[in-house]
């Protein structure tokens, strides 16, 4: 708006404005206020104390609701979480942390028919002990579903351990394609845990060796 | 979209959906619409993070795709959506005043999961709320649906765009991606499900004949009437009512509208659910229609008495079906239209009301406008300005809360005058010169108020030009807008940083209640809990005391903040419409 000290050309005398400052009220010979010289300051102070925040029992509600909404939102498995940096030492606790995308499937189901078809990625089964691709022209497995219901606690523990030894394995795998099947054989991967492989019982695929499984827990 | 407003969404992303969402969620805010490809390179995300990120933005309604020419599909972000999330709250307790807590848990989880079946919805809803129940009751699902129905008549919750199903003529390839349609009739739609018993089966023109017939919400045994009458006159809509719980039916195509998904009728062990397909969302425009009509009835309240802003109410509810939500002022109302819908506890008689109405048209204000004298007098409500008194409000109190009540005075002063001279701003405000003089370079530096020149001579000299004091006020309500996104992002920083200065002491506290909640649920003795409780220390209390009444007024402080944007975003709509 106003340009002090540029206009020297135009004026004779010095400060010559661009317009008439008796217009705005500056009178002559008044004290002006002190130029700035840095930008106001982060925290200004105020001059006037602020409102108090509207409380009651709408506003307790509300606010209880935006705390919850916020957490719940966290445990959804919208959520994703990135990966965890891999660390220059591989630790123990690695193995039990959940964290981010350990590999690449999302854990909640969305309808694919109304998505691009180039969006297509898998989900991640969380009652299977192995990741296998949900594809939707093949049927689905249904004998697994069996062996699903004994170890069901064991699952999510199982699901992870072999996550975190598959995941070289997938990357090298994995291809951009969505419709494509594998298998993964479990004795192929390295197991770092204490546990002979067949502690934990995972459902083999080879056609319908279904009742082969129950040798499990061979202590 | 403003640099605040894309930290604002931000910040947002990242709290409520993590940080790969968030950075291709704002990247995609940056830059506008953009092929898959292109993200993957500009934020340097692999591909299936991209994917996964995609997903989810677009399940919750926040980005949009469109296929262009060679087949190529572009997503494009909406960041005013991303904005609402802000409100989801707000939304969540209407839907509790409105439909208690069955409607409250319909609304959130339906906020939680972007889009969901009405089916996957009932069951979802019915068995949280067995949860709460006491043992051995259990939720019907009939009464959930019963409430979702309602939902659906009142418009607060509507269908998804369908998948636009294309015959069999097209032979070739499929499309890269589905075209999504969606019909306005169908908009509300519910399906015929069979997880609802026979007596409230509904064919969905039943109910929108109800619905325009009694413009109110549906009580539950009303529709079965309009269902026989619908089933008489059109052809096609006598569906079988057979017996048996697990019926299948498809839907409603009394319409005659191509139905995008027409569920198979197979025999198999796997029942199809018989609306797949059909998604239903938030209809957040009703919402704010809402949040309108209540910041409406409450200024009439506050300004008059609470019968006036009774008889509003009634007028605005009276046109929630007839008016658009974006029209300037509601259709014209009688004086006896309105009379007979007062509510029933209401006894005032009609001299009374019409008193009252002749009263609220006269106010200045002008919320109430007579439009003609038919019928008792017709009145309409002034939408339009209603809503920009309301942004006037807020401004005004801005301004008196930052600069002071003398300030204050001088800006009404400058509202209700349009423009002012240096010279009368004194004399009318009756401020000594030098303070008003303060005043005003402060709130022009602040842009709330602006200059008009206006000059005498053509030549523009300076010595010979009118400087007017003005105040415009869609561009200050856009200037408080800007201010209001920053607060917020300030905020949320703010409560962020608290979060993450005390998160050490956070997750001792959580281990502890753990560790105790375990223990008493193993059944433990008061003096292993005691010492349990005695592992935080006192000082360490009050941190934890002081972090929590730190974060809930942080919290509590966005909630308000959002109330103006609320107040601002609908006027500056409501103008750039009319314009």
């Amino acid at each position: 708006m106003a340009s002090r000290g540029g206009g020297r050309g135009q004026g004779r005398g010095r400060g010559q404005l661009t317009f008439n400052t008796e217009a705005v009220g500056i009178g002559k010979g008044d004290a002006l206020p002190p130029s700035t010289l840095q930008p106001s300051p982060l925290f200004p102070p105020l001059e006037f104390y602020p409102v108090p925040l509207p409380s009651g029992e709408e506003g307790e509600y509300v606010l209880a609701l935006k705390q919850e909404l916020r957490g719940a939102m966290r445990q959804l498995p919208y959520f994703i979480r990135p990966a965890v940096p891999k660390r220059d030492v591989e630790r123990y606790s690695d193995k039990y942390q959940m964290s981010g995308p350990i590999d690449n499937a999302i854990d909640w189901n969305p309808d694919w028919r109304r998505l691009p078809r180039e969006l297509r990625i898998r989900v991640r089964k969380l009652q299977k002990d192995r990741s296998t691709i949900l594809v939707p022209k093949r049927p689905p497995k249904t004998t697994e579903y069996k062996e699903e219901t004994i170890q069901k606690l064991e699952t999510l523990e199982k699901k992870e351990e072999e996550l975190t030894s598959e995941e070289d394995e997938e990357k090298e795998e994995e291809e951009k394609e969505e419709e494509e099947e594998e298998e993964y054989d479990e004795e192929e991967h390295e197991e770092e845990t204490d546990y002979i492989m067949s502690y934990f019982d995972n459902g083999e695929d080879f056609g319908g060796d279904s009742d082969d499984h129950m040798d499990e827990a061979i202590y | 979209m403003t640099q605040a407003e894309i930290k604002l969404c931000s910040l947002l992303l990242q709290e409520h959906f993590g940080e790969i969402v968030e950075k291709i969620g704002v990247h995609l805010i940056r830059t506008g619409s953009q092929p898959i490809r292109v993200i993957v390179h500009d934020t340097r995300t692999s591909l299936d993070q991209v994917k996964k990120a995609l997903c989810v933005l677009i399940q919750h309604n926040l980005v949009i795709y469109q296929v262009h020419r060679r087949g190529m599909v572009e997503y494009e972000a909406q960041c005013s959506r991303v904005l609402r999330m802000l409100r989801y709250p707000r939304y969540i307790y209407t839907a509790k005043t409105l439909y208690n807590d069955t409607g409250e848990l319909i609304v959130e989880e339906l906020l939680l999961n972007g889009k969901m079946t009405m089916s996957a919805l009932v069951k979802k809803v019915a068995d949280r709320l067995t949860e709460t129940m006491e043992d051995g009751k259990t939720m019907d699902y009939a009464e959930v649906s019963c409430t979702f129905v309602r939902l659906a008549d009142t418009h607060f919750v509507q269908r998804c765009p369908l998948v636009h199903a294309t015959e069999n003529s097209d032979p070739g390839p499929p499309p890269p991606a589905p075209t999504l349609v969606i019909n306005e009739k169908d908009m509300f739609l519910v399906p015929k499900l069979s997880l609802i018993d026979d007596t409230l089966a509904l064919a969905g023109i039943a109910q929108w004949i109800e619905l325009w017939l009694q413009m109110k919400v549906l009580p539950v045994q009303t529709p079965v009437r309009a269902h026989a009458w619908v089933a008489g006159q059109v052809p096609g809509t006598g569906h079988a009512r057979g017996k048996g719980k697990r019926r299948r039916s498809s839907e409603d195509d009394a319409t005659g509208e191509p139905k995008a998904k027409r569920p198979k009728h197979t025999t198999d062990n796997k029942e199809p659910i018989p609306d797949d397909g059909i998604y239903w969302q938030a209809n957040l425009d009703r919402f704010h229609q809402h949040f309108r009509d209540q910041a409406i009835v409450s200024a009439v309240a506050n300004r008059m008495d609470q019968t006036s802003s009774e008889i509003v109410r009634t007028m605005l509810r009276m046109s929630e079906v007839t008016t658009p939500s974006s029209a300037p002022f509601t259709q014209p109302l009688s004086s006896n239209e309105i009379f007979r819908s007062l509510p029933v506890g209401y006894n005032i008689s009609k001299q009374v009301l019409d008193q009252y109405l002749t009263l609220l048209a006269d106010d200045p204000l002008e919320f109430v406008g007579k439009s003609g004298d038919s019928g008792g007098g017709m009145y309409i409500i002034n939408l339009h300005k209603a809503l920009g008194s309301l942004a006037t409000a807020s401004l005004e109190s801005v301004v008196q809360e930052r600069f002071g009540s003398r300030c204050a005075r001088i800006f009404r002063l400058v509202l209700q005058k349009k423009h002012l001279e240096q010279k009368q701003v004194e004399d009318f405000a009756m401020i000594p010169a030098k303070e008003a003089k303060d005043m005003l370079y402060k709130m022009l530096s602040e842009n709330f108020i602006s200059l008009q020149e206006i000059p005498k001579t053509p030549d523009h000299a300076p010595s010979r030009t009118f400087y007017l004091y003005t105040v415009n006020i869609l561009s200050a309500a856009r200037m408080l807008l800007h201010r209001c996104y920053k607060s917020i992002a300030n905020l949320i920083e703010r409560r962020q940083f608290e979060t993450k200065e005390n998160k050490r002491l956070l997750e001792k506290s959580q281990r502890v209640e753990a560790i105790i909640a375990s223990m008493q649920a193993t059944g433990a003795e008061a003096a292993q809990l005691q010492e349990i409780e005695e592992m935080i220390t006192a000082p360490e209390r009050q941190q934890l005391e002081t972090l929590k009444h730190n974060v809930n007024k942080l919290d509590a402080s966005e909630i308000q903040v959002d109330e103006t944007i609320f107040l601002l975003e609908s006027y500056i709509e409501s103008t750039m419409k009319r314009q």
